[in-house]
């Protein structure tokens, strides 16, 4: 414990290309950059499926999704990188940490369009909105919560898998940890560096956790004077486990 | 490096060893989700009939479920033993606790008003109702969360490979190291299959255990 | 009141934090075998008062006594099992099929299996439920039948007392209306004592012995039988809450067999017809029914009778609505309206003529 508080007040863990800000920054443009490239597909198949109740067996198979381990996808990914030439950067990482990313944040909008009440559409068409406008004014906005929590879980999920990259030559905080590690078990300072590593990433993953409960907070809308609608706390693991193999 | 997706022939060549390191897995995700449950199904009631106790709960076991697996499972080594089962074991316990606590409490919270209070009315005593009742009517949640658990664990075990242990995750670890995709999607494959394959009997458990949920189902 | 069963004597409850009591001071007694009614609009502590009694909701004063027994100092849990428990949303047990459902009560207090199955032979009958109903859940079930399933689980264990709060309010009004005719059926032959909380004053009316009129804060405006409340409301808030049509109501509550009906024109068959006319000039009427021997064979008009010179049977129209004794004078009022002769005639069993009924009579009683 003296030592990760020394390795955390050492100024000399504070600078270069080692150092901690220099890796938290890495972590969070890495973990940052996944979940963009995960966000418009996901997003946009989760409104399409939900809204047009078509293709729905997409969204069983994307849930498969969890039963993918990002290790074995960065694995995978990394060989493949070496022969198209982009040597060692973090791609593969990248690349496990989008799929990691996809099924939360599409399943959960995809929950969002399909729950809104059936009685809500019927009167919107009835006043003559389009799909459009149905799709637009009434589907978005009610199901932004939900898709705010999917990308919640997302985020957290990836900062704290994120670590793997450091195992291909990665950046980030899991450099940290597979550098302690690497020093063994015997070794004071690496011991130090690991839980320095872990403690930052978990951190790292509570304030990205409690920035975007925040903003899924805002982004509700008000269906009452006095609040807004709040996702329950427990409605990601309320739904149903995804059915892996159903169509 | 070696240029060919997957090599066949290797693949039969291993077969006993893949079978070998596939019970492995299993072994290693089936005492992991059986303790975890162990722990976490009376912590769930416990946070249900206390709903004070609901925060701290889900606060440690949520700061658990943060930690990065390889960070935990490297951390651990010095505690418990660099290459002991423990280790593993506890690192992929420590997942699994969040996920089934939360659904457990989630499917208590769902059990009806009325239902319980015509328990109530009845004359059920609250640990009748909580037992004969909630519980039955709390038990496809709770198996859902039993369902995430597992999925996760066994995909969380090809993590273990770094501490000297993974089943199927040993091939991935030999893949990334020797840059060799056939050991990977041998690994990873393999390890999906498991993973729905759990999936599914999870479901036909939850479907037995649930008989008036089936009689809904076919009704609408 | 003979046999009180159950007792409220000055009972209070105020919940935590709200200002105001929920129930104010209250006293009820009730009957053994009576079917009392609570009723008044929404935060009129109806249910709260009706919770008390087996303290699903504590009272915060005041005693309550079930058959002579104190249930404050009874254990709440043995209390319940002893009282019959009916929800507007029924409650029934998803997961457990209908015998389970109904023999639920009875195997808490530890009846054996085959105690239970005869007791739910016998809730299928006086339910006329289907015995192949009984090993289905409630999901596969209509409101309807979930509701006499409810009602049948509530009598599972013979309780003398039923607490029922707004059993019937979930369905809709043809269905609800043979749930209250077959709730009088039964009652008829249980005579369990009955605490029945409803918002409907029409269901009230139509079910109650006794009926309870609460205000808001669980303040009791009157507690009388029906037909006194219809005839003399209390006060303005009584009078307000019954609505209008105050004396339809009432008539709907007044047998034909308790008033006295008049003999009407009439003339036995093969009688000269001048008779027949000598009837109707008697009465003013243009119509006279033809009896005989006590029974009631149809009627004639003027028209008729003048064209020939004895009373044909063999002409007599028949009734378009003949009223018994056992209906009610709005059922009267109802056959006056609609028959071509201004009259319902009055009938017993076996088409045995008794009287006729006029606009005028059956008003008198709305006056009175």
């Amino acid at each position: 414990m003296s030592g990760l508080i020394d390795f955390l007040t050492d100024s000399a863990n504070w600078s270069g290309t080692d150092g901690i800000p220099t890796r938290l920054l890495e972590h969070v443009q890495l973990s940052g950059v996944s979940i963009l490239i995960a966000l418009a597909p996901a997003i946009l198949l989760g409104l399409y499926i939900g809204h047009t109740r078509r293709f729905e067996f997409i969204v069983s198979i994307v849930a498969l999704g969890r039963a993918l381990p990002s290790f074995a996808v960065m694995a995978f990914f990394f060989p493949m990188q070496l022969r198209f030439g982009w040597g060692f950067t973090p791609w593969a990482a990248v690349i496990a940490m989008v799929l990691l990313a996809i099924p939360p944040i599409l399943t959960n909008t995809y929950v969002g369009v399909r729950d809104v009440d059936a009685d809500t559409l019927e009167a919107a068409r009835g006043m003559g909105m389009s799909e459009r406008d149905v799709l637009r004014k009434i589907e978005l906005p009610l199901a932004v919560p939900l898709a705010i929590a999917g990308l919640r879980t997302a985020a957290v999920q990836v900062v704290a898998t994120m670590t793997l990259a450091a195992l291909i030559a990665g950046g980030g905080l899991g450099r940290y940890i597979v550098d302690g590690s690497a020093l063994g078990s015997n070794s004071e300072s690496g011991v130090a560096k690991l839980l320095a590593g872990a403690v930052l990433v978990a951190l790292l993953a509570i304030v990205v956790d409690g920035f975007l409960g925040i903003v899924e907070r805002l982004a509700s809308p008000r269906t009452t004077s006095r609040g807004r609608r709040r996702v329950p706390e427990e409605h990601l693991d309320v739904l149903p486990a995804p059915d892996l193999t159903a169509s | 490096m070696i240029n060919e997706l997957f090599r066949w022939d290797w693949f039969f060549d291993h077969l006993p060893d893949i079978w070998e390191l596939t019970l492995e897995h299993l072994r290693l995700t089936a005492i992991a989700v059986v303790i975890g449950f162990a722990i976490s199904f009376p912590l769930g009631v416990l946070a249900y009939r206390h709903r004070r106790t609901y925060g701290p709960i889900t606060a440690v076991t949520g700061i658990l479920y943060t930690i990065p697996s390889l960070a935990l499972f490297m951390m651990l080594g010095p505690v418990t033993g660099t290459l002991s089962v423990t280790t593993a074991e506890i690192g992929l316990v420590s997942y699994t606790l969040l996920i089934i606590i939360r659904n457990t409490v989630a499917g208590f919270r769902g059990v009806p008003e009325d239902v319980k209070e015509a328990a109530r009315g009845m004359g059920y005593t609250a640990r009748q109702s909580l037992w004969k009742v909630e519980l039955p009517l709390a038990v496809p949640a709770i198996v859902a969360g039993v369902r995430i658990a597992t999925v996760t664990t066994i995909g969380l075990v090809t993590v273990t490979s770094l501490i000297g242990h993974g089943g199927l995750g040993i091939y991935i670890l030999q893949g990334l190291s020797r840059l060799d995709s056939t050991l990977t999607l041998t690994g990873a494959v393999l390890s999906m299959f498991l993973a729905v394959s759990a999936d599914r009997i999870l479901v036909i458990v939850e479907r037995r255990s649930t008989p008036w949920a089936q009689t809904r189902a076919r009704a609408s | 009141m003979a046999d009180v069963m159950i007792s409220l004597k000055n009972v209070s409850k105020r919940f935590e934090g709200t200002s105001g009591a929920a129930v104010e001071d209250l006293s009820l007694d009730i009957s053994k075998g009576e079917t009392v009614v609570l009723v008044g609009p929404s935060g009129c502590g109806k249910t709260t008062t009706m919770k008390m009694i087996n303290r699903l909701v504590e009272p915060t004063s005041g005693s309550i006594t079930v058959d002579g027994t104190d249930v404050l100092h009874q254990d709440p849990v043995q209390l319940r099992r002893g009282i019959g428990y009916v929800i507007q949303s029924i409650g029934l047990m998803p997961h457990r099929n209908i015998a389970d459902n109904i023999g639920m009560v009875p195997r808490l207090i530890g009846w054996d299996n085959a105690r239970i199955k005869e007791r739910i032979n016998e809730l299928v009958e006086i339910f006329q439920l289907e015995t192949e109903m009984l090993s289905r859940y409630p999901s596969e079930l209509s409101g309807g039948q979930r509701q006499r399933v409810g009602v049948a689980r509530a009598l599972a264990a013979d309780p003398p007392v039923m607490l029922m709060d707004e059993p019937f309010a979930a369905v809709d009004p043809i269905v609800r209306e043979r749930l209250q005719d077959q709730f009088l059926e039964i009652q008829a032959r249980l005579r369990k004592t009955i605490v029945f909380v409803t918002h409907d004053i029409d269901e009230a009316v139509k079910l109650a012995d006794r009926i309870a009129i609460l205000n808001v804060g669980g303040v009791i405006e009157q507690y009388a039988t029906p037909e006194e409340i219809l005839r003399e409301p209390a006060n303005d808030f009584v009078r307000s809450f019954v609505g209008r049509e105050r004396g339809l109501k009432r008539l709907a509550l007044i047998k034909v067999a308790d008033i006295e009906t008049e003999l009407g024109p009439l003339v036995a068959p093969q009688v000269p017809t001048s008779r027949a006319i000598a009837e109707m000039d008697g009465y003013g009427l243009d119509w006279v029914s033809i009896v005989d021997d006590g029974e009631l064979l149809g009627w004639i008009d003027r028209a008729t009778a003048e064209r020939s010179t004895t009373v044909d049977p063999a002409e007599a129209r028949p009734f378009s609505a003949y009223v018994t004794a056992e209906s009610s004078l709005r059922e009267a009022l109802e056959a006056i309206a609609t028959s071509r002769t201004q009259v319902a005639v009055v009938v017993t069993k076996g088409q045995r003529y008794r009287g006729i009924l006029t606009l005028e009579r059956i008003s008198k009683e709305i006056i009175s």
